[in-house]
């Protein structure tokens, strides 16, 4: 069964099929749709949606619907998310599951509602207070939107840590056919922790303190292992990589310009390929490796050259090899286009 | 004597370091009381199986040493929204919050005020000691003119610090609360006063009643560098003339206990009962040429759902297609435009920078884009639009009195059909003309009594069409 939707309301339809019991959303634009979707959409089938107060609000109910043993999301724009850090950080400490979508806008401060990726390093290098990590999915399809919510609710209650879906205006306004889930998932068990107000489940506490400095670090440490556990889940598509010349990497909507790029490239006879992590957290680094040692490569992004930064360390992390990658980006909702790519692209191939 | 065993608790608290039964909070201290009557009503009520406590930050953060029950810790002033989902999740839970001022009356106060405003499901519990104990002594909303703190050395100065703030008095205002009462804990006649206010706001919980909120003026010797005696006199002789004891409201006779949640359909039958858009899988056809169309004009012209009807066709069709607006202020302004791509194979970028076709429905859209059409591209305009920015060389420029004959069939905001008419005759969109006339009627889906007349529109759209195409040959060029 196939339906043409908006990305953000893809959103919805994945949160539904995944047994999200709760939407939690204050509006912005351009992540609106998602609550009106929500606000449509989730009594109908007899879930839950509230209009919170603000972001602040919505991340704690969140994190109270979480503790709850619920599946619960909120979905935001760039001040919005800001907002969330604290929830985040408090979700993470209490390792409690949730989704967070960001349908990024330009920045910083009030900036304007077109599309940019300048949440980069906010949402995978953690934006919150303490060190903690999340589960960062990059989708790049209206498709995508409403797989990508499914898999973030599945990630984030394996890892028990909140899943953030990293998306932007573009895709959130951007209308495409999506085939629908074919089954709605079961629900998980939360018994063992959450907090029911049933005799069951009447000893389990939920908290994020840790007075004692050696608790408290040890809790970091098992913390961070389990971070290091997330990292079978990474996943990345590489599109026609195998003998390009040129790599150009990319994520989310920047991978939909390059990859048009790739295509006309291709057909002028260069070798031109895509690496687009489909996780950012964690993050697909051995594949990187993979994907461009010893070629030219290309950064396609919409921000400063956030994410750029992280391809550079992420390559010298995993197999210690230096490579800075060429940078071809926009900021300030101006996005990319293909010729830009393009000429970059072709400058390269002839050095 | 015998003492009488404190029910609701824990056996021993080992918050205080080892297992005993004193607290770890200081001599004088009201969280022990407090603590101890709300164990007692969540007991004497059969709650404790039901109750969760979500906990402030402070010193009573360490309440789960104490209260038998499920528990909690909120982000300092952020229970009320926690407790708000715990309320959508766990509607037969008996919901409890614990809050000092700081907590509820200054980081948190709007989370109090619009959980009180929706009536939630909880019993508030507000520790008023017109301090921040934990954090070391500094002003808090409810500190007293005058007095010295941390941050007040000279004494609280309105002019620069504000009133004490009145919680229960401003929650009073809001229309959904069930229960308001301001009690105090600092000698043996208002403790007994306060445990009814607890065991009532915990009924009204265990009967699903509403929000329920209690505000407890306490004593903090510690931080007020005097013994117990002296704090409970300043909760009496200092805090009771800002803050009167007393009940401000009490609906809790005439409150109706919440409806059980009502039965409703499964998220596959709901999709599959609103089985519109309904459309064949897209196929890969490397042969189809990749089209881009751009759509402007005024917003309700019909700019957007026109780009929809012919990304409807292309999906009937089998070819991918996306469609992408412009949206925010831009939208809000006035002008509306959309980008749709057709192709025989997945798309990359849904952007349109540069159009093979470009439909204009005023004039403002028509100068901002007339530019951007590829060579051998196709502009079509309506028929009010002023040519005077030249289209780019080998651009076909043709005209359609779309906004002239919607007005005339008596539907303006059909202005659209007429461009779908045109795109349809000239055969630029590579779709066929009869999944351009499904995509029509379809999106008259919910409005049957449009279709005929859109219809007709068509018709008489292309029947103008075929006229402009036999004198093309003196294409539109300025």
């Amino acid at each position: 069964m196939t339906k043409f939707v908006k990305g953000n309301e893809a959103v919805i339809i994945g949160a539904l099929y995944a047994g999200c019991d709760v939407y939690f959303g204050y509006p912005i634009t351009p992540a609106s749709e998602i609550a009106h979707a929500a606000a449509k959409w989730f009594p109908a089938v007899g879930r839950d949606f509230l209009q919170a107060e603000c972001e602040t609000a919505s991340i704690n109910m969140v994190y109270g619907a979480a503790a709850a043993g619920g599946l619960a999301m909120t979905a935001t724009s760039g001040p919005g998310m800001s907002l969330m850090q604290e929830g985040i950080s408090y979700m993470a400490g209490a390792e409690l599951p949730g989704v967070i979508v960001n349908i990024m806008r330009a920045g910083p401060g009030l900036g304007n509602v077109y599309p940019e990726q300048g949440d980069y390093s906010q949402s995978v290098k953690g934006g919150g207070h303490g060190n903690y990590s999340c589960v960062v999915l990059a989708p790049a399809s209206v498709q995508e939107m409403c797989d990508m919510t499914m898999r973030a609710f599945e990630l984030s209650f394996k890892h028990m840590t909140p899943a953030i879906m990293l998306a932007d205006g573009l895709l959130g306004q951007m209308m495409e056919t999506l085939t629908l889930p074919d089954r709605e998932r079961p629900k998980p068990d939360t018994s063992a922790w959450a907090l029911h107000g049933t005799a069951a489940t009447r000893q389990n506490l939920i908290t994020s303190i840790y007075l004692d400095a050696a608790t408290q670090e040890e809790h970091n440490l098992r913390l961070q292992a389990k971070y290091a556990g997330m990292r079978d889940d990474a996943r990345h598509e590489a599109y026609l990589c195998g003998d390009a010349d040129l790599v150009l990497v990319a994520y989310g909507i920047s991978s939909r310009i390059a990859r048009s790029a790739a295509d006309i490239l291709r057909a002028e006879g260069a070798k031109v390929g895509v690496f687009r992590p489909l996780t950012l957290s964690p993050f697909p680094e051995k594949a990187l490796c993979g994907a461009l040692d010893g070629r030219k490569s290309l950064v396609v992004e919409l921000s400063a050259g956030q994410f750029r930064e992280d391809v550079i360390f992420r390559m010298a992390s995993a197999c210690g090899h230096c490579v800075i990658p060429a940078l071809c980006n926009r900021m300030g909702g101006v996005i990319v286009t293909v010729n830009e790519v393009l000429e970059q692209a072709r400058a390269l191939l002839r050095r | 004597m015998t003492l009488k065993k404190t029910v609701g608790m824990y056996e021993s608290f080992i918050r205080s370091g080892r297992a005993t039964r004193s607290t770890h909070y200081c001599a004088g201290c009201g969280h022990g009381i407090i603590h101890k009557l709300i164990a007692e009503a969540m007991h004497e009520l059969g709650l404790q199986d039901r109750a969760i406590i979500i906990g402030p930050i402070g010193c009573s953060v360490f309440g789960y040493y104490y209260w038998d029950c499920a528990n909690l810790s909120a982000a300092h002033g952020r229970a009320p929204a926690a407790g708000t989902a715990v309320n959508r999740l766990r509607r037969d839970a008996a919901l409890a919050l614990y809050q000092g001022d700081g907590d509820l009356g200054a980081i948190g106060f709007n989370h109090t005020f619009q959980a009180a405003s929706r009536g939630e499901h909880m019993a508030v519990f507000f520790i008023n000691n017109a301090t921040y104990g934990m954090t070391g002594g500094q002003m808090a909303p409810t500190t007293l003119i005058g007095d010295r703190t941390m941050t007040t050395p000279y004494g609280r100065d309105p002019l620069t610090d504000g009133y004490p703030l009145h919680v229960c008095e401003v929650l009073n205002q809001l229309k959904a609360p069930v229960y308001i009462e301001r009690v105090s804990v600092a000698d043996t006649p208002r403790i007994m006063r306060a445990r009814r206010a607890v065991r009532k706001a915990f009924e009204i919980q265990r009967d699903g009643k509403g929000y329920a909120f209690i505000e407890f003026l306490s004593p903090c010797p510690t931080t007020l560098s005097c013994d117990a005696v002296q704090a409970a006199r300043f909760c009496i002789d200092r805090m009771e003339p800002e803050f009167p004891l007393g009940c401000l409201r009490d609906n809790s006779a005439a409150a109706v206990s919440r409806a059980p949640r009502k039965k409703s359909v499964s998220v596959d039958e709901f999709f599959k009962r609103s089985d519109s858009g309904q459309a064949p899988t897209a196929e890969v056809d490397r042969g189809f040429a990749e089209r881009h169309i751009k759509f402007a004009g005024f917003g309700g012209q019909g700019v957007l759902s026109l780009g929809i009807c012919v990304a409807e066709a292309a999906r009937l069709e089998r070819r991918f297609t996306t469609w992408f607006p412009t949206y925010g202020p831009e939208q809000r302004g006035g002008a509306a435009a959309c980008s749709v791509i057709i192709s025989g194979a997945q798309i990359g970028s849904p952007v349109v920078d540069s159009p093979h076709v470009l439909v204009c429905m005023n004039q403002p859209s028509y100068e901002r884009f007339a530019a951007t059409v590829r060579s051998g591209g196709t502009i079509i305009v309506d028929s009010t639009v002023q040519l005077d920015v030249k289209a780019p060389d080998g651009v076909n420029v043709f005209r359609m009195p779309a906004i002239d004959l919607s007005l005339k069939f008596g539907c303006p905001k059909s202005a659209n059909t007429g461009m779908l008419a045109a795109l349809a005759r000239l055969g630029v969109t590579g779709l066929s003309e009869e999944h351009l006339l499904a995509a029509l009627d379809s999106s008259f889906r919910r409005k049957p009594e449009l279709m005929e007349t859109n219809r007709m529109l068509f018709r008489e759209a292309q029947i103008w069409m075929d006229k402009q195409k036999e004198c093309s040959k003196e294409r539109l060029k300025t």
